[in-house]
């Protein structure tokens, strides 16, 4: 037999046949989803977030191969950031934490960006006190 | 213990028969004569291809083996029907019909020719894919030059009504392509009963090899080549001709038409237990197009799993050794779903949890035993992935296939 290829690269695949964080937080403290199954991707993003970090992250996607991979993989980098550093989040980091994505795919880690958003925006609108000031000490 | 698999994608291609390959052999390496060359080597090469004019004509009761003409594929046989007989007749007119589900070597052809001053009409089709005959009649002109109606679907199976279209056509003196890529092989063909002035087939569907398409153009329909050079294919196909490629094509035409009653039957038997193994295991699962039966493909089924998405199911058959195709968006370079499942108006979240599955001949029980066990354990991980499965557990969202009463 010849040996295995795929679509996706190794890092992709891993991500996408064994994804990280598939869930919903329990009494979480942000939510955001994003997309809409008639576009073919959806991506829900559940947080719990303590002391102004992100403690635990998780996600459901509706989706191809690269949508579940960036999903999985956005949960993985959020992991332990503050909510300043998680709003600085970019898709690119998805793109690189993955080993590349496919030009036509790219698309897929900015929706997880923008699920990450979703559910930081939902969190500060629940407790508008938490936003990062201005100034740090 | 074997690896367990199941080659589900027939209709992308098919390995060449062992006899095939045979008869292809000798001229690559052996009988490697141009058949335009007047030696005895080109004469040996000329015949074969002769011999398989023949084969192909025979196959599907064209007159005369020089009705037939061999392209590279069947997308170029479709490009030189729909441009050729456009380019022969343009004084007469300008207007094409087609229909909205043709195979997009139609359609992009078509829309082509809309950018040099041709008109053209979608003749829309059913939830099921079928066109009606009157629909095409309603949209002819006296400045139609063509129709083009496949005679089965690609995608969603769907056989349609072309003797009834032909009978039209004839009696309008329009020429009719029948675009019969799908179906060749598969479901008889007999150019005359349909009434086909064009007909493309593609011989990789069926055993024969790629690199090679046939284009049937009844002496009755003008058409002017669209590849210039030498006047290979009687001045209609310029360009050294695949001979190796040809005579597969011939034998597999032969072959095709002798054993098509056992392969149809064969693979109609594994498409019923197939479906009915699917549904009945893969809780809101639809099927698009016809019923399994004399309105379909006998080799194709194009399911919908609802709350997940298609390229993804794909991807999970992939790694367990089951070779499947989509339609979702996400699969297609375009990132729009298919223009057939559009067109016959399927809910669109369904259109992207979409598969479409093809047998063969040598498809067996045991790979599609392994295809009803494997399948519903990826849908149900997907499922449990799925934020709309959730919120369909939830009772948040409904079923478009299974709407549930209102509560009391």
């Amino acid at each position: 037999m010849s040996e295995s290829h795929s679509l996706y690269n190794a890092t992709v695949m891993d991500h996408f046949m064994n994804p990280k964080n598939v869930g919903d937080v329990e009494d979480a403290d942000g939510v955001g989803e994003v997309g809409a199954a008639a576009c073919g991707d959806i991506m829900k993003i559940s947080l719990k977030i303590k002391d102004g970090r992100i403690e635990q992250a998780r996600f459901k996607a509706f989706g191809c191969g690269s949508a579940i991979a960036s999903s999985s993989m956005a949960t993985e980098l959020i992991k332990g950031r503050t909510i300043e550093e998680a709003l600085q989040f970019k898709n690119q980091e998805v793109v690189d934490a993955l080993g590349g994505l496919p030009p036509v795919k790219i698309h897929c880690s900015v929706l997880a960006e923008e699920a990450i958003k979703a559910a930081l925006e939902d969190y500060l609108k629940r407790h508008p006190e938490k936003a990062p000031q201005a100034n740090k000490a | 213990m074997p690896v367990r698999s199941a080659y589900l994608d027939y209709q992308a291609g098919t390995p060449v028969l062992p006899e095939v390959f045979e008869a292809m052999r000798p001229f690559f390496m052996a009988d490697f004569g141009n058949p335009s060359s007047l030696h005895q080597r080109g004469l040996t090469a000329r015949e074969a291809l002769a011999q398989a004019r023949q084969q192909v004509a025979t196959a599907i009761h064209a007159e005369m083996p020089d009705d037939i003409i061999f392209t590279s594929c069947g997308t170029e046989s479709a490009n030189l029907a729909i441009k050729g007989v456009a380019h022969a007749n343009q004084r007469r007119g300008n207007h094409i019909v087609v229909t909205q589900i043709e195979h997009p070597s139609v359609l992009n052809s078509v829309e082509f020719l809309e950018k040099q001053g041709f008109t053209c009409t979608r003749v829309p089709v059913d939830s099921q894919g079928f066109v009606d005959p009157e629909a095409v009649r309603a949209v002819l002109t006296d400045k139609t030059i063509l129709i083009c109606v496949h005679h089965a679907n690609h995608d969603i199976g769907t056989v349609e009504p072309i003797a009834e279209i032909g009978r039209i056509a004839a009696e309008k003196g329009i020429p009719l392509f029948v675009d019969a890529v799908a179906s060749g092989g598969w479901l008889p063909i007999d150019v005359q009963a349909m009434g086909a002035n064009l007909l493309s087939l593609s011989p990789h569907r069926f055993y024969g090899p790629k690199g090679v398409g046939i284009l049937y153009r009844s002496r009755r329909a003008r058409l002017l080549g669209i590849q210039h050079g030498g006047v290979q294919e009687n001045g209609r196909r310029a360009g050294t001709e695949n001979v190796p490629a040809i005579v597969g094509a011939g034998l597999a035409c032969e072959i095709a038409a002798r054993e098509l009653p056992m392969r149809a039957a064969h693979v109609a038997r594994l498409q019923k237990k197939l479906w009915d193994g699917l549904r009945q295991n893969v809780p809101y699962l639809c099927l698009s197009g016809p019923d399994p039966g004399p309105g379909r493909l006998p080799t194709n089924l194009n399911i919908s799993t609802e709350f997940i998405e298609g390229e993804g199911q794909l991807l999970r058959c992939d790694f367990n050794g089951i070779s499947v195709a989509s339609g979702s968006s996400c699969v297609s370079k375009s990132l729009k779903i298919s223009h057939v499942l559009a067109a016959i108006g399927l809910d669109h979240a369904l259109a992207q949890g979409n598969l479409i599955l093809s047998l063969g001949k040598d498809n067996t029980d045991e790979e599609i035993d392994y295809m009803i066990e494997t399948f519903p354990k990826i849908v149900s991980v997907l499922r449990e992935m799925s934020p709309m499965w959730d919120a369909f557990q939830k009772g948040v969202i409904q079923s478009v296939l299974a709407p549930r009463p209102t509560p009391a």
